[in-house]
């Protein structure tokens, strides 16, 4: 089967400015006495992955390790220094929950804001709205600016919208750690249901728990390198062993 | 040419979000006002009543002689070049505005200029009921040509998008730009013959101006709006000529640009 993610040697780099120039007169300052030079830092350095339709794909790794950095290439936020992602498909991205809300518009508003944001048309969302605003179980607060949300509850809003449709892929940034465990559980089986209907998730969580439990593969990054990539149960146990000594066990829902 | 047609495709999958943008920027800023989207009519008209006095009242020198509408003149001019500045200094940090939106999730980014340019130009639509009324009171005659006021203000809205382009591609990597803009526009109205005509100004004056496009879109809205002649062929070419230039300008810089922005927000 051809793969639906594909990535390949993707290496990706960032300046990181000394001295962040911000204005013109201390940039040309700079340049005039030879000094922009900028130290480079590699988040992501030769990764290769692919992911086969249908995939459960974990990732795992310490902060700082690149996960996110490789979202993004993926979903199509950074484009790589070098290599090539290619991707066939939608994707509906998760990566930090609320991307293009307005705090100032009420729920109602956001929902459009939001689902326009992702490519929906206004009149799916409107066929589709019911099922969204029972899905965040939010129905009272509809027409409360997002400002006086609590952060589950925006989290709530997010999540249905980005799942409302059937994309090819999903893309989940620590999304789970939201929300109270009922909620937790109830995205979980969305996610399911969605891979049933035959999506592809990529999921970053910190809680092996969870990844052991719904990927059927993982890849574990560390320091912006691939350092084990294959079915749950090996490289789980592998990173179990690593970190066991320094994190405590997550808790249990 | 397959790939400029890839490109509209794009454009046109997001239109709906072009759309909410819009009426983001429209809720939010009339949000708690009473009078509401009123002030849209209601603030060039005042403004255009304090200049009036300045000009018209206190220093009628400048203004010089010939003017014979001189509230329709004033508001002509305003309401273009109102047009021009906040279209221009809202697409200029619109990009850096929406960083947190362009970390998280792909959008074509030009689209954040363009929804700038289009609001301001919808608030200038607006701003046209100030101009109908002012018509009305001073009995300013209905001429043939208005339809033709159409033309310098499209080209002046591709005009202030091709700028908008350039400016929001500055400002993501130098802040500086804002306050430069801010000082530029200010000396900009200055020549742009929005409350003087430059004809009894000195020589030096007049060429000078030619060089400003405001001057040609202004004029030629003028033209059109009050005089009720046509345009000559000059200010055809100069109002297309400027739009395209631009436009080609601001959409290569950015387009060449757009890759590093999320790197620098």
């Amino acid at each position: 089967m051809e793969p639906i993610i594909e990535v390949n040697h993707v290496s990706m780099r960032f300046n990181l400015a000394k001295e962040k120039n911000e204005s013109l007169k201390e940039y040309f300052l700079a340049m005039a006495k030879g000094k922009l030079h900028f130290d480079e830092f590699y988040a992501l350095r030769d990764v290769s992955l692919c992911v086969e339709p249908g995939d459960f794909y974990g990732l795992v790794g310490l902060n700082g390790s690149g996960k996110s950095t490789l979202l993004k290439v993926i979903s199509g936020v950074y484009k790589p220094s070098s290599g090539s992602c290619r991707v066939r498909g939608v994707i509906a991205p998760l990566i930090e929950l609320g991307a293009g809300f307005d705090l100032d518009l009420t729920a109602r508003e956001n929902i459009y804001l939001n689902g326009t944001v992702l490519g929906y048309t206004p009149k799916y969302l409107d066929s589709k709205f019911d099922e969204i605003v029972e899905f965040s179980e939010l129905r009272d607060f509809l027409d409360v600016p997002l400002k006086n949300y609590s952060s589950g509850m925006v989290a709530r809003i997010a999540f249905a919208i980005a799942t409302i449709t059937k994309p090819d892929i999903l893309i989940a940034d620590e999304i789970l750690s939201v929300g109270d465990f009922l909620f937790q559980q109830k995205c979980e089986q969305r996610m399911q249901q969605l891979m049933s209907g035959g999506t592809t998730v990529l999921l970053v969580s910190h809680s092996i728990e969870q990844i052991e439990r719904m990927c059927n593969k993982v890849a574990w990054l560390e320091k912006g390198a691939i350092r084990m990539n294959g079915e749950t149960s090996a490289v789980c146990a592998a990173y179990k062993e690593i970190t066991a000594a320094p994190e405590p066990p997550a808790p249990q829902p | 040419m397959a790939k400029g047609i890839l490109y509209l495709k794009d454009f046109w999958r997001y239109r709906y979000l072009l759309y909410n943008l819009i009426s983001r920027d429209f809720k939010l800023k009339y949000r708690r006002s009473i009078l509401g989207v009123l002030w849209s009519v209601l603030n060039p008209l005042l403004m255009m009543l304090v200049m009036w006095a300045v000009f018209g009242g206190l220093f009628p020198q400048v203004r010089g002689q010939g003017i014979d509408n001189f509230p329709m003149f004033l508001l002509c001019g305003q309401l273009l070049f109102n047009f021009f500045r906040e279209a221009t200094t809202l697409a200029m940090s619109s990009v850096l505005q929406s960083a947190p939106l362009l970390r998280k999730v792909y959008i074509p980014k030009y689209i954040f200029p363009l929804e700038k340019v289009c609001f301001g130009f919808v608030n200038c639509c607006f701003s046209f009921i100030a101009l109908v009324l002012v018509m009305i009171c001073t009995r300013c005659p209905v001429h043939l040509t208005l339809p033709m006021a159409l033309y310098p203000l499209l080209t002046l809205f591709v005009f202030s998008l091709g700028v908008g382009l350039v400016l929001a591609t500055l400002t993501v990597f130098f802040r500086d730009v804002i306050h430069m803009w801010e000082v530029f526009t200010t000396a900009l109205m200055y020549f742009s013959a929005i409350f003087y005509d430059p004809i009894q100004m000195e020589g030096w004056v007049q060429s000078f101006i030619k060089f400003n496009p405001m001057y040609w879109y202004i004029t030629g809205f003028r033209r059109a709006v009050i005089y009720g002649v046509g345009f000559n062929g000059n200010m055809i070419a100069m109002c297309g000529g400027c739009a395209v230039l631009a436009l080609g300008f601001g959409l290569f810089v950015f387009k060449k640009n757009q890759d590093k922005f999320v790197l620098y927000l």
